[in-house]
C-alpha cells in the first residue's frame, strides 16, 4: 500500500468562515492581554503619585490610544460574547429527562455580566456624585 | 432533448501509476432528487468504472460514504446535487486521513483510537451481575445521560472537519472521546478511571481548542464538541479532588 498523505495548506483558516472565526477568536487573547497590562501598569502609575497617574490620564486620552481602546474593546467583548455562547456545551444541566435549554445557561452569564457592571457603574457614578463613598 | 448535466471534479489517486493525486472531471446528468453518491455511481457504471469509493447503505446510517464535498465533510448520500446546481461539485477524500486510493481513506487510526478507549461496560471486580440476577436497570433519565453520545455512526466526518486532528495525528479525536463519553455516563458502567488515563491526557480532551466544527458536521447531531468540553470540566475536577483530597482515590 503507498497511502498519500495530503499536506496541511499554510492558510487552512482562511478557506472556511468557521475556522476563521475560530482563528480571530483565539486571538481576541491578546487583547485580553493588553488590558490585564494596561490595568497593571495604571496600578503601578497609582502606586507611582498623583503626578504620574494624571500623566497616564492624559497619556490614555491621546487619539491613538484611544483607538487602540476601541478596537481592543470590540475584540474583547467578542472574547465574552462567544465564551458565553459556549457555555452551554459545558455546563450540562439534566433534571430528569430533560436538559435545561442552552440559552438559559448562557443568558445567565449576561445576567451576571449585567449585576456587575450595573454594580461598577453605579460606584463609579455614586463616587463622582459624592467622593466620600 | 435538453439535459442539464452537472459537472464534477473529483480527486484521483491510483498508487500503482502515479505518486502524486490528479482531479478528474466528469459531466453527469442532473437529477433534481439524486445526492452526489447517486452521481458517484453513475460515474462508476456509466463513464469510469475504475472510480473507488465506500458506500452501503445510501441512508446516513451506516457512515460509510463521508467525503468531502466542495470543502465540507459530508456524507454524499446525504448531499443533493439541487443544492450545489448550477456549480460544479468538488468531491475528495475525507480530510486529515491519508489516501489509499481515490476516494478512500486509510481509517486504521481512527478504528485504534475507538478500540483505545475501551467501549464497552466494565464493571468493578466481585461487581459484575450474575446472569441469574437478571438485567441491570436503567431510568429513562439515566438513559437521557449518555444517549445522544450512543448516536455515532463512526462516519469521521468529526476528524475530517478538525483542524486540530489535521496537524495533530496523535490527538484521540472528537468520536473516541465522545464515545467515551457514552459509557462513563451510562449509569452500568464503572470503568470511568480506566478510560481517564487516555481521555485527560494531553493527547485526549486537552489537545481540543474547542473550533466546535466537529459538532457542526456530524450528521447525528451527536455534540461531540460538547462530550469533549465536559470531559475536560470532568478532568479539572478530578484533577482538584486528587490534590485535594488524595486519600479518597480518585484517578491515577
Amino acid at each position: 500500500m503507498k497511502p498519500y498523505h495530503r499536506p496541511v495548506p499554510k492558510m487552512w483558516w482562511l478557506k472556511r468562515l468557521p475556522y476563521f472565526l475560530f482563528v480571530i477568536r483565539e486571538l481576541t487573547a491578546a487583547f485580553v492581554a493588553f488590558y490585564c497590562v494596561l490595568l497593571l501598569v495604571l496600578v503601578y502609575k497609582l502606586g507611582q503619585g498623583r503626578e504620574a497617574y494624571e500623566a497616564m490620564l492624559v497619556f490614555l486620552k491621546t487619539p491613538g490610544m484611544i483607538s487602540l481602546n476601541v478596537v481592543a474593546g470590540l475584540f474583547v467583548t467578542y472574547h465574552s460574547v462567544t465564551w458565553f455562547n459556549l457555555t452551554p456545551k459545558v455546563m450540562v444541566v439534566q433534571i430528569g429527562e430533560e436538559r435545561v435549554p442552552g440559552y438559559l445557561i448562557a443568558g445567565s452569564n449576561y445576567i451576571a455580566w449585567l449585576v456587575v457592571s450595573g454594580v461598577l457603574a453605579w460606584i463609579i457614578v455614586a463616587k463622582n456624585v459624592c467622593p466620600a463613598i | 432533448m435538453a439535459n442539464n448535466t452537472m459537472s464534477f471534479e473529483v480527486f484521483r489517486y491510483r498508487p500503482e501509476q502515479e505518486d502524486e493525486p490528479t482531479f478528474q472531471q466528469y459531466d453527469v446528468p442532473y437529477n433534481s432528487d439524486w445526492v452526489v453518491l447517486d452521481a458517484l455511481n453513475h460515474i462508476k457504471d456509466e463513464i469510469d468504472g475504475t472510480l473507488s469509493f465506500r458506500w452501503s447503505c445510501r441512508m446516513g446510517v451506516c457512515g460509510s460514504c463521508g467525503m468531502m464535498v466542495n470543502g465540507v465533510p459530508k456524507l454524499t448520500c446525504a448531499a443533493f446535487l439541487k443544492d450545489y446546481y448550477p456549480n460544479t461539485i468538488r468531491v475528495e477524500p475525507l480530510a486529515g486521513f491519508p489516501v489509499e486510493r481515490d476516494l478512500v481513506i486509510v481509517m486504521d487510526d481512527f478504528i485504534n483510537k475507538l478500540k483505545a478507549i475501551k467501549p464497552w461496560i466494565i464493571r468493578n471486580q466481585g461487581e459484575e451481575r450474575a446472569i441469574e440476577e437478571g438485567e441491570y436497570r436503567q431510568s429513562p433519565a439515566e438513559l437521557a445521560q449518555f444517549k445522544q453520545y450512543s448516536m455515532c455512526i463512526n462516519c469521521m466526518l468529526c476528524y475530517a472537519a478538525c483542524p486540530v486532528y489535521a496537524k495533530e495525528q496523535d490527538f484521540l479525536g472528537p468520536a473516541a472521546i465522545a464515545l467515551a463519553q457514552r459509557y462513563n455516563m451510562d449509569s452500568r458502567d464503572q470503568g470511568r478511571d480506566q478510560r481517564q488515563e487516555l481521555v485527560a491526557a494531553e493527547k485526549g480532551v486537552w489537545e481540543c481548542t474547542f473550533v466546535g466544527e466537529c459538532s457542526v458536521v456530524c450528521p447525528k447531531h451527536v455534540d461531540p464538541a460538547g462530550a469533549i468540553q465536559r470531559g475536560k470540566a470532568a478532568s479539572t475536577v478530578d484533577w482538584y479532588k486528587e490534590l485535594l483530597l488524595p486519600r479518597r482515590g480518585g484517578t491515577k
